[in-house]
């Protein structure tokens, strides 16, 4: 086994229990703080996916954006929300957990059989792309490549997603702003 | 190298344990976190296939789409959540069950 495989084990293994534990713990802002770990580690599944600039995207933009964001949102709303978020948790009986335990469970082994019956690897573009060395190895540098690539062939995507931004950006401030009488 | 299957695998188990938080949790926020967990595992999956793209780099761009794309949607929805706390005084999607105030 080589050091990449138990590199990506470890990551694997990392995101996976920290996932498990955002979703079984009680406590909401441990939930939160244990998300930044799950997202931790899937930046660096992205890494040995060789794709780098998605990782540091998603260490700037999910870990300092929107994770700081949940976290103003909860600490700013005030203690109610704390008090009533407490209360909420406490009467949680684990049989009302059984029919999403049982949904997701039973979604999972149809995604793991459909993924095991499947046989990615040797899917025809996939084995084409390695026959012309369409694939990308460990020592490319991707990030010009997907600097060029964005302003000429992503080009229309890339100014519809600015605009959405400028969108949900002033639909959010408009949103949180306190109500004023007219 | 690491097979195809085994990212696919774990974005599986990713995406099951965002659906149940989502199903499971009565706090709009923790739900949200399960989307969170949902859209990364689809992110996972695009960039694991994008590593056979070299050229135009189809995976790796649109992870970057989707990034974004969730960045925007949790502003608004926590934007929309602080709304309803304020209205309803509670977070629990159960119990938002009136139009009118």
């Amino acid at each position: 086994m080589s050091l990449v495989q138990v590199l990506f084990y470890v990551m694997s293994f990392i995101a996976l229990t920290s996932a498990v534990f955002v979703a079984s713990t009680k406590n909401l802002v441990r939930c939160i703080f244990m998300f930044f770990i799950t997202l931790f580690a899937l930046a660096g599944l992205y890494v040995l996916a060789l794709a780098d600039f998605v990782a540091i995207t998603q260490i700037v933009i999910y870990v300092g954006g929107i994770l700081v964001l949940i976290l103003f949102a909860f600490m700013l709303s005030g203690k109610e929300t704390l008090n009533a978020i407490a209360q909420q948790q406490g009467k949680f009986i684990s049989i009302n957990k059984l029919p999403a335990l049982l949904l997701a469970g039973l979604f999972l082994v149809v995604l793991i059989n459909m993924i095991l019956k499947v046989d990615v690897d040797s899917l025809g573009w996939i084995k084409r792309s390695i026959q012309t060395k369409n694939e990308i190895l460990p020592d490319a540098e991707m990030t010009q490549n997907i600097g060029i690539n964005l302003m000429t062939r992503y080009l229309l995507p890339f100014e519809a997603i600015s605009i959405l931004l400028m969108i949900a950006l002033i639909g959010a401030a408009h949103l949180s702003r306190k109500e004023q009488k007219i | 190298m690491i097979s195809l299957t085994d990212f696919l695998v774990v974005s599986a188990v990713l995406f099951c344990i965002g659906l149940y938080m989502i199903v499971s949790k009565h706090n709009a926020i923790q739900i949200l976190i399960g989307i969170e967990l949902m859209l990364n595992a689809a992110i996972l999956n695009l960039v694991a296939f994008g590593k056979y793209d070299r050229l135009n780099n189809g995976g790796q761009m649109f992870a970057l789409f989707a990034i974004v794309l969730a960045a925007a949607t949790t502003a608004v929805a926590l934007a929309i959540i602080l709304n309803v706390y304020r209205q309803y005084k509670t977070i629990d999607p159960g119990k938002i069950d009136n139009l009118k105030d």
